[in-house]
């Protein structure tokens, strides 16, 4: 969709920028209904489909695609809410399971022909979900730990020399109740953003190398170019995924840190 | 879209408050309904299947409990028909001997009565002979002592007694000598 992509561009090479994340309204006068947003909707229906089709009437003996939701499911539990949450883990389930699930479709978008491209790399989607991390983080914490407690146990964790807080407390305010939580959104958005980036480069240097202008001095240089970019599918394909167990990972790190005041 | 790009590579990091409302209602949507919904069953069925697996195995150890249980029981009725056998058998044994020894000391005594009554008649009879005897012998004495000192004597009770210690006197003298 890049301008680079139209016949009328000129011969000269030119790497796809920031534009190619920008896309109109697909209906005229509905500015926010563009393909980013169009692809949520889809991926939220696609979640619910696929987790309905597996656990709809679950089966004590699985069968068919319950085998394939329990094993997204047992993977969330025992890699991502367990290590963190121990006991607490199936209370935290059905956010943590909704939210990989949930990241990990928009993520995969990215690498899914016609559609090719990750929800998360616009900062709005990833924004939105650690926004909620971040409310559900100071209500668990006020609730488990008091109004007071919450900021006291972070920003004065017992044990230390007396100066030291004068570093610590503003570092760790600042850390813990923005900072954390504004790089858990812009990790998801940064990495998706870069990943279609790049490729998206490699497209276009083999698209403007092997059918815009085909020389045989830039052939080989496309060659590589789509080369790089199948190589690069299949790496991003494990990034999107890593980046979806990362989300909820954070998610439940922070829900725990909020419940159980690190000592 | 040009003038589009250059006016959102400015500001990549700046969410569309359309996208925040989108992705919200969205993820809020999937919370709901699979997190509400459809995560409780699963877990609800996984709960079920951990219990159903442990039930079954709780239920195979009760089973082999139960046939060790069995086992043990046939093991010691076994042990004490056994000991009951060897017992009947000792105690046929012992009554065996018993009665062969009661047979034995019934015989013993059949045999002692046998011969005491041969005794006592041995006794009786020569008691008889004795009495007989000496009857006799005073008669035959009488008789010629009356021959020899003539008939005079003969009725005379004296005559009798004088007999009768003669042959005390001669009895108890005899009765020494033959001690």
């Amino acid at each position: 969709m890049s301008a680079t992509l139209t016949p009328l561009a000129s011969d000269e090479f030119q790497a796809p920028g920031l534009g190619i994340f920008d896309w109109p309204p697909l209906v005229q006068g509905q500015e926010w209904f563009n393909k980013p947003a169009l692809l949520a909707l889809v991926g939220t229906l696609l979640v619910m489909v696929l987790v309905y089709a597996a656990f709809s009437r679950p089966k004590l003996v699985p069968r068919g695609f319950q085998n394939v939701g329990e094993l997204a499911y047992q993977f969330v539990r025992e890699q991502i809410a367990r290590p963190n949450l121990g006991k607490d883990s199936d209370r935290w389930m059905p956010l943590l399971f909704s939210m990989f699930l949930f990241v990990l479709v928009m993520n995969l978008f990215g690498s899914i022909i016609f559609i090719q491209f990750p929800v998360m790399s616009h900062i709005g989607y990833p924004a939105i979900l650690a926004i909620f991390v971040w409310l559900l983080v100071m209500y668990l914490g006020i609730k488990h730990q008091g109004p007071i407690g919450f900021f006291k146990n972070v920003m004065f964790p017992p044990g230390l020399p007396g100066w030291i807080y004068v570093l610590m407390a503003p570092i760790e305010f600042i850390s813990t109740f923005f900072l954390r939580h504004i790089t858990h959104a812009v990790r998801l958005f940064a990495t998706m953003m870069a990943g279609h980036l790049i490729i998206a480069l490699f497209s276009e240097v083999g698209w403007h190398f092997l059918f815009v202008t085909l020389t045989p001095l830039g052939a080989p240089l496309g060659v590589l170019g789509v080369a790089m970019t199948i190589v690069l599918t299949a790496f991003e394909l494990f990034i999107q995924a890593l980046q979806a167990y990362v989300f909820a990972l954070l998610a439940a790190m922070y829900i725990n840190d909020a419940m159980h005041p690190a000592h | 879209m040009y003038a589009l790009a250059a006016e959102e590579a400015a500001n990549p990091l700046l969410p569309h408050p359309a996208e925040l409302v989108i992705g919200g209602l969205s993820f809020l949507v999937v919370l709901f309904f699979v997190g509400r919904l459809l995560v409780p069953r699963i877990q609800k069925t996984l709960e079920m299947r951990t219990e159903a697996i442990e039930g079954g195995l709780k239920k195979a150890e009760e089973a082999q409990a139960e046939a060790q249980r069995t086992l043990e029981d046939y093991r010691a009725k076994l042990a004490e028909a056994r000991h009951e056998a060897a017992r009947m058998r000792e105690e046929a044994r012992e009554q065996a001997a018993q009665i062969k020894a009661e047979l034995r000391e019934e015989a013993q005594a059949e045999a002692r009565r046998l011969i005491e009554a041969a005794h006592a008649q041995i006794e009786a009879d020569r008691q008889q002979a004795f009495t007989q005897l000496r009857a006799e012998l005073g008669r035959l004495s009488i008789e010629l002592a009356s021959r020899i000192v003539g008939e005079s004597l003969e009725d005379q009770a004296r005559q009798t007694g004088v007999v009768d210690r003669f042959l005390d006197e001669l009895e108890s003298a005899g009765e020494a000598a033959v001690r």
